[in-house]
């Protein structure tokens, strides 16, 4: 039998087909290219800088920033230094983030679970409610939200008067303050008191589930201590809580809490937006469980709603969970879009406004670049936490 | 114990008929019934509003904005009919339009043959689009070659480009992503290491700080002497933001072929680049095309945060338009807005259902070749 054989590769030849070799050499490639361009970058940005005059470093974090900023959780005045203006940013975007998150959240289970719903005209409405809000920019709903509808209500003295003395206005929302009165520190620790008791009931009927297979109905008593400690202790004290009503006095609203349209804006688009990719998750979580898992549960005499607290809520969380925390996560990050309405949040204040005053680019874009990965890194590592300790454990 | 055989109860009939139609989908409870109610009533007060707004109440003709000024009016149609030239072009002269319009049939001329599955030719409208496309859009946009007047891309604008974002956007972001992805997967550290950091960091920021990186800091890392056109830095900035999303979307893919495609392809001798491109790709690829379609879509829709920099797409045309005294008006906003979210809201919607369409219409040819191979 004659075989042809190919000539046996030379030395270096053979040398350089081995795998590992090429991928050392592609490596090495890679990587002195990858510090090349770096190095030409770091060269012509301090080029750059020289010749422009630009300082460098973050002393500027303690200079005098010298602006207002509208709304702030921190103190804040024009006198304070752009260190604090990064705080009060960031407090700013994270008010918002938390805010939209639990609106987004409750607005997206809603339409998640009526796209589902027998009813066809709900399941309908639900539908057209996604596919209308998701396939429409972000920003143009924001602009929407503050140029077409905040901007275009009546001014302070022909204010829209809500229910519970809160008025709607140019101007903004003015809600009513609660303003705690002395003695409100009792009612407080009342709170804290049935908290910690609800814990102790729930591990209580917990154990004895586990140990005698009884269950105790905890939701009831777990409601009444939550709601009648602190009412009666409330009343004892002689309900120590006022509320402070907005009042027109001049021009404008005094007293009570004034939301900004800027905030409403942001808010509103950013929940709403949200809310129809939430709904989508929440439908494809609670697909997701079999409907095996339902009639299982069924054939073992659960109710229906201990089918759906017991098997399919806990199945359906575990599918719901990771993406919707990425969800959270662009809300985040999509609230960055307030510096387009003039909403002074951590990007707005800091990116816009310090970046300009200062013209120290590298500095504040990377400080910004940082929190924001700090943030999603946060995220990520919760999500691995999560999926490590929901993952289903197989056989 | 029955003495005699019971002859068993005919089955019952299926209920038929709009009647049971509505009693199993509409009223099947109380609970049910009423939220039909309000279903009904919310539909009801949302159309009669949207009809009052767009037509019972709109202008429809008038020069500037206070014919859209009184009480209760609704929609400012002039307003739009005024800007229109602007919202679709921009400031591009308009003496030039007609080569933008040529653009978007050249563009179309490539595209549909490769939409519609029945006809023939996909290679050839693939080279068409990928090889001769872009250099005759570049051409017959930009100009100052061949006779054609020079149009710079400051006078850009409207759909134009959004479109011309979007769609290079695109087009560079792929190749790119399916390198990343890859990069991501490399049993080479190093290649494995620069993937993963580019796809985290970049999916750990916002747009809009990626934006302002190409307005401000963009400049710095290049010599002076250099200049990059805004456009292109944007193009460049939302191409490589959307290339991390791409590469997070084509690893799902790459991730759910079976390993014995990849064992199956070495055994066969083929190299690593044939391997990926004749057997992972394909199908990897095929996997994960409402993934691809959903971040084409947010692609689509990021590109509106380009107003922020100082480009004028669609949005930012509507906003310079709303912000000119001229139609200055309190239902002008509404309206421009209304108007620019339709043109969006169209677009996305009709990728989104197409590609529904080619779902199904890959999955039908996958189960057809499935049913065949039992036959034999």
């Amino acid at each position: 039998m004659a075989v042809t054989t190919s000539s046996p590769p030379g030395r270096l030849n053979g040398f350089l087909y081995r795998p590992e070799v090429r991928q050392a050499i592609y490596q090495v490639l890679l990587l002195a290219a990858a510090a090349y361009v770096a190095y030409w970058v770091v060269n012509n940005v301090a080029d750059n800088l020289r010749r422009q005059n630009v300082a460098s470093g973050f002393d500027f974090l303690g200079r005098t920033a010298g602006f207002d900023v509208s709304q702030s959780l921190i103190a804040y005045s024009n006198a304070s230094t752009y260190g604090r203006a990064f705080w009060v940013g960031l407090l700013n975007t994270l008010l918002v983030a938390a805010l939209g998150i639990v609106a987004a959240t409750v607005l997206g289970f809603i339409v998640g679970i009526a796209r589902l719903s027998s009813n066809w005209l709900v399941a309908r409405l639900a539908t057209a409610y996604v596919e209308i809000v998701r396939n429409l920019p972000l920003l143009l709903q924001l602009f929407f939200w503050y140029f077409a509808v905040l901007k275009n209500l009546p001014a302070p003295r022909q204010s829209h008067v809500l229910p519970g003395g809160a008025f709607l206005n140019v101007r903004g929302l003015y809600l009513p303050a609660p303003v705690p009165q002395p003695g409100f520190a009792a009612v407080a620790i009342a709170v804290g008191l049935s908290l910690l008791l609800m814990a102790g009931l729930w591990a209580w009927s917990w154990r004895r589930q586990h140990l005698t297979g009884q269950r105790f109905p905890v939701l009831g008593p777990a409601l009444l201590i939550l709601v009648a400690l602190p009412l009666a202790v409330f009343f004892a004290a002689g309900s120590p809580l006022s509320l402070s009503y907005p009042e027109l006095r001049g021009f404008n609203f005094q007293g009570g809490i004034a939301v900004q349209p800027e905030l409403m804006a942001l808010l509103l688009g950013l929940s709403i937006y949200t809310a129809s990719f939430i709904a989508e998750i929440v439908r494809a979580g609670i697909l997701g469980v079999p409907k095996g898992q339902t009639e299982a549960a069924q054939a073992l005499g659960l109710s229906n709603a201990q089918t759906l607290r017991l098997v399919v809520i806990p199945q359906a969380l575990r599918i719901i969970i990771p993406p919707l925390t990425s969800q959270y996560l662009n809300l985040t990050k999509n609230s960055s879009l307030a510096v387009a309405i003039g909403y002074p949040d951590f990007v707005s204040v800091f990116t816009g406004t310090v970046l300009n005053q200062t013209g120290q680019a590298v500095e504040v874009i990377l400080m910004t670049m940082g929190v924001f990965l700090a943030l999603s890194l946060a995220t990520s590592v919760f999500m691995n936490w999560f999926n490590r300790r929901m993952a289903l454990v197989e056989r | 114990m029955a003495g005699s055989a019971i002859t068993p109860a005919r089955p019952p009939g299926a209920p038929g008929g709009p009647i049971a139609w509505l009693r199993a989908n509409l009223f099947s409870s109380w609970s049910n019934a009423l939220l039909t109610l309000l279903a009904l009533w919310l539909i009801y007060q949302a159309v009669t509003a949207a009809v009052g707004w767009a037509f019972l109440h709109a202008t429809w003709e008038g020069p500037d904005g206070d014919a859209c000024t009184r009480e209760g009016a609704g929609a400012c149609w002039p307003f739009v009919a005024d800007w229109f030239g602007q919202f679709m072009y921009g400031r591009y002269p308009e003496a030039q339009r007609g080569r933008v319009n040529l653009v978007y049939v050249l563009a179309l001329a490539g595209l549909l043959p490769l939409m519609i599955p029945q006809v023939p030719g996909k290679l050839w409208s693939s080279i068409y689009l990928i090889a001769v496309f872009p250099v005759l859009a570049t051409i017959l946009l930009s100009g100052g070659v061949l006779g054609l007047e020079h149009v710079p891309t400051d006078f850009w604008g409207g759909l134009l480009v959004t479109l011309v974002i979007s769609s290079s956007g695109i087009a560079a972001a792929f190749p790119l992503g399916i390198l990343l992805a890859l990069g991501r997967r490399s049993r080479m550290p190093i290649v494995r290491w620069l993937s993963v950091g580019f796809i985290e960091f970049v999916r750990g920021v916002p747009l809009i700080t990626v934006l302002f990186m190409a307005s401000v800091m963009l400049p710095l890392f290049i010599p002076e002497r250099w200049s990059i056109d805004k456009l292109l830095r944007a193009l460049i900035m939302v191409a490589l933001f959307s290339a991390a999303y791409l590469a997070e979307v084509i690893r799902g893919g790459l991730q759910a072929i079976p390993r014995g495609q990849f064992e199956a392809a070495d055994a066969l001798g083929l190299t690593y680049a044939q391997k990926m491109g004749l057997i992972i790709l394909p199908q990897a690829l095929k996997l994960v095309i409402p993934g691809i379609v959903n971040s084409f879509i947010s692609l689509f829709k990021d590109t509106s945060l380009v107003l922020i920099i100082g480009i004028f797409d669609l949005l930012g045309m509507v906003q310079s338009g709303l912000s000119a005294p001229k139609w200055l008006s309190p239902a002008t906003p509404m309206t421009g807005y209304v108007f620019a979210g339709l043109v969006f809201w169209i677009f996305c919607f009709g990728i989104s259902r197409y590609s529904h369409f080619l779902e199904r219409r890959l999955a039908a040819g996958g189960q057809r070749t499935v049913a065949k191979a039992d036959e034999h």
